[in-house]
């Protein structure tokens, strides 16, 4: 797919800001999906970066690759990221991210992947001769007070600073369109931009306000561009970690989303993040709904079969091999720029529920059975019970002695004559408490008073 | 000398009737200075008189004897004099002059205190607090002098004694923060934390315009009571406190608070080591027996809260969980929980295991049933109370005149019954 691109016009090659820039990735992108179907891209085994990459465009494959160099701890895998960004990198023109990347190999690729000095000043020539004219144009189309030239002016000038890396002034520039925006079609331009900018500088707060004024448009939006701002804010829901309303986000995402929208989130994504996040906050009939019986988000997860056989087996209670698909799944997750903060937590929250789910139905449940379900050990399984006890989130308790967990049915009657009893003593001592504190006032005002008078 | 003796012979002839004892009262005020300047001399003239018939006129001799300085063999003959005459005295007549009542009283408990036998002060404070309130509802001056003699003298039940009585009305807010704080104190030794922690509460919320001492002491014992009884201490003070209390406690307590979040994160080596390093400061404020018992209740929470997760668990379990050293240990603790009451469990020695059982009570039994009855009366008349006091206020004319000024503040509709301006 690589070949596709042509060298010889490095300037516009990584500006796929709105999706225009997609329209000539298409071909190429599907042709790589529909090969890599049988392939799973995250799997038990080690990542195919090559697979994984391809997924991708623009600075996210970048960024992407490098995150995965500095987080993996084998070295090869590190060597082929850095190899691959370096490539990447060559194709675009952000030098500072060249050198940051050529610092990181140091030298151990051998000498095809050394530092490039020529191609550095020669870019960074290029950029200044491009950026003066940008500026003259500019200036031209000011002084002539034509709106949508100084428009394309400004969304220029933020194409520009994307690709050299300068996200600061690139998001600047994207949001001063605004004041030159006639048409809800250039407000949704300006919205994608920011929103784009915003996810690799890593502002979520932005990305949430920018989705939501997109969405505010009075046109009706084009499918494409409704699963886009969904993934954008399911991305920013996922690092508020507001896991629910992340995952709503996610199912939401329609299928048209394809590879459009490739320099931000691929289909496996929305799948994996949907779906892990979903386990992890949905209920039973939730995860049923909207999650199982979502006809759209079965083409997601069909791209990714670990999740959805995790999440049907889950489902349908066979936890043993649900968490081992996790466990599988996990090293690779740790991988992802997005999830990897969160994989942690969610595992948990997954982890919970299971357990949650497995006691619930029982009276009593022998701890010996479930630690062979849950694939670990009677000791470590009582542990986690007793935090789930503690937590309330499992209404029983241990028999420890023989190993066997009872529901503990709370006896209403009981419980009722308690609270009683408390509320009583409660208001009672408030009551006493609050006359006192009024005698008190009462009287220091009468002080006060009398001292006036 | 001719005056002092005509005004005993005035105190025979007009005790016996209201309104001669008022023209008495009258005439002693007017001979008070007299009597004051002659000090020195009135001691013959008590014997003169008779506590329980001539109460006002032995009063006002008594105060004006007892004002200059004592010596310790002074104080003793006075210590006899004045608890004869507390016990012997008229209510109604000494109720016309509570502050000479008061004063006496005060003198009392500073002789005892100078004998140092505050134990020989117990009974006669308690009896003059009896004479002198109006009510059981009613907080004297005296009150907290009763409390400070039953501290000293360790008869913490006696002090209990006038502790249950609830308290309305206050003559002077030291009073009262006094109250409380010796109140708190005295329930701390006989282990009522619940109405210490109430009593001390009441001190740390009560409204003051300035931070005094008597808060900064009551707040660091309400932090560890608290920490002993509920088991748990929120940083913030509720609204109704004072906003100087909620502004500068805090910062005046700092190692009591640091305490307080160490012991909310359950570790007990944790706890231990801080208690170690702070033993000076809790040792000048007088609380390290205090911040001990904080330091065994923690081992005491952490087995109850096993109590809410665990049917059955071993000995040596328990020892591990909870840090305690052997699971002899574990036995010794679970075994003074349960006879205490603190928790329902069983141990069975020969496998080392502790059965946890829920609580018996059923409510079912008469016992209960009374209880919650006598409940339901209590908070019938609370509320009562609370009614009537509530009518009152709204009858203030200072309140009315404060919320007539404000009204135009507030929402027009809210104050309609209020007149504009409240002029009386």
């Amino acid at each position: 797919m690589e070949g596709v691109e042509d060298a010889s016009n490095p300037m516009m090659e990584e500006m796929y800001v709105n999706g225009i820039g997609g329209v000539d990735e298409a071909p190429s992108s599907s042709t790589s999906t529909t090969t890599r179907k049988n392939r799973p891209i995250i799997s038990g085994e080690q990542l195919d970066i090559e697979a994984y990459a391809g997924l991708y465009t623009g600075r996210t494959k970048i960024m992407r690759l490098i995150f995965i160099a500095d987080h993996c701890d084998n070295p090869g895998m590190q060597l082929e990221a850095l190899r691959m960004a370096y490539d990447e990198i060559k194709k675009g023109e952000n030098t500072q991210l060249f050198r940051e990347v050529v610092q990181k190999m140091d030298g151990r690729s051998g000498p095809n992947y050394s530092m490039d000095a020529t191609w550095c000043s020669m870019v960074d020539r290029k950029a200044e001769q491009r950026k003066e004219k940008l500026e003259n144009e500019l200036n031209a189309y000011r002084t002539n007070l034509i709106k949508e030239s100084i428009r394309m002016g400004y969304n220029d000038f933020g194409d520009f600073y994307y690709s050299h890396g300068a996200l600061g002034d690139a998001f600047k520039s994207f949001i001063r369109t605004r004041d030159y925006c006639t048409t809800s079609k250039h407000i949704i331009q300006m919205c994608l931009s920011a929103i784009l900018v915003s996810i690799e500088m890593g502002q979520f707060t932005h990305v949430t306000s920018y989705v939501s004024k997109a969405e505010q448009t009075p046109e009706a939006l084009d499918p494409p561009t409704v699963a886009k701002l969904r993934c954008a804010a399911g991305l920013a829901h996922l690092e508020a970690k507001k896991y629910k309303l992340a995952a709503r986000k996610f199912l939401e995402v329609g299928p048209e989303l394809g590879n459009l929208y490739s320099e931000v989130i691929a289909p496996q994504d929305v799948a994996t993040y949907g779906g892990l996040c979903a386990l992890a906050s949905f209920d039973r009939t939730e995860l049923k709904n909207k999650v199982i019986d979502n006809i759209n988000f079965r083409n997601f997860l069909e791209l990714v079969p670990e999740v959805r056989e995790l999440i049907n087996d889950f489902y349908s209670s066979h936890y043993a091999s649900c968490l081992e698909y996790l466990g599988n799944l996990k090293s690779n997750l740790m991988l992802d720029i997005h999830l990897h903060d969160h994989v942690e937590t969610l595992y948990d929250q997954i982890r919970n529920k299971a357990l949650i789910q497995y006691t619930h139905p029982f009276v009593s449940v022998d701890m010996r059975m479930m630690a062979d379900a849950f694939k670990t050990s009677v000791a470590g399984l009582e542990k986690e019970l007793e935090a789930l006890i503690t937590d309330n989130q499992i209404q029983a308790r241990i028999d420890s002695h023989n190993k066997i967990l009872y529901a503990r049915h709370a006896d209403q009657r009981n419980a009722t004559f308690q609270r009683v009893l408390q509320t009583g003593n409660e208001f009672d001592r408030d009551v006493r408490a609050m006359l006192l504190r009024a005698n008190l006032l009462k009287h220091d005002y009468n002080l006060r008073a009398s001292r006036k008078l | 000398m001719s005056s002092v003796e005509g005004l005993v012979t005035q105190i025979q002839g007009r005790s016996s009737t209201a309104s001669d004892v008022l023209l008495l009262q009258n005439l002693l005020k007017q001979a008070d200075d007299s009597l004051h300047s002659e000090s020195t001399r009135l001691l013959p003239f008590l014997d003169q008189l008779d506590p329980s018939m001539h109460s006002l006129g032995y009063l006002y001799f008594l105060e004006a004897c007892t004002a200059g300085p004592v010596t310790k063999e002074q104080a003793s003959s006075f210590v006899l004099i004045i608890a004869r005459f507390i016990s012997s005295c008229v209510a109604e007549q000494i109720r016309l002059a509570p502050d000479k009542f008061m004063s006496v009283c005060k003198r009392f408990k500073d002789q005892v205190l100078l004998l140092e036998e505050p134990l020989r002060g117990v009974a006669p404070m308690l009896t003059a607090i009896r004479k002198l309130q109006s009510s059981t509802e009613h907080l004297t001056t005296l009150h907290p002098e009763f409390l400070l003699l039953c501290l000293l003298a360790k008869c913490y039940k006696t002090g209990l004694s006038i502790l249950e009585e609830d308290i309305f009305d206050v003559d002077q807010p030291r009073d009262l923060f006094l109250y409380c704080y010796y109140g708190g104190m005295i329930c701390i030794g006989q282990k009522h934390f619940l109405k210490a922690l109430e009593l001390l509460h009441n001190v740390v919320t009560a409204p003051m315009s300035t931070i005094n001492a008597i808060a900064v002491e009551a707040y660091k014992k309400y932090i560890l009571v608290s920490l002993i009884h509920p088991g748990q201490f929120s940083t913030s003070l509720p609204k109704y406190a004072s906003s100087v209390g909620q502004r500068n406690l805090k910062n005046l307590c700092l190692p009591y608070i640091e305490l307080a979040n160490s012991y909310g994160n359950g570790k007990i080596a944790d706890l231990e080591t801080y208690v170690q390093a702070n033993k000076e400061k809790f040792e000048t404020d007088n609380n390290l027996g205090l911040v001990k018992q904080v330091v065994s209740s923690m081992y005491k929470r952490n087995i109850q809260r096993l109590t809410q997760t665990y049917l059955t668990l071993s000995l040596q379990d328990i020892a591990n969980t909870v840090q305690l050293n052997s699971p002899k240990e574990a036995e010794m603790h679970v075994l003074q929980m349960i006879q205490d009451g603190e928790i329902y469990a069983t141990i069975n020695q020969k496998d080392g295991m502790v059965r946890f059982l829920e609580d018996p009570e059923q409510y079912k039994s008469c016992e209960m049933i009374e209880r919650i009855d006598s409940s339901i009366q209590r908070l019938m008349t609370l509320s009562k109370k609370l009614t009537i006091m509530d009518e009152l206020m709204s009858c203030e004319p200072l309140y009315l005149a404060k919320a007539g000024r404000e009204r135009q503040r507030l929402d027009f509709d809210d104050f309609d019954t209020v007149p504009q301006r409240f002029n009386i």
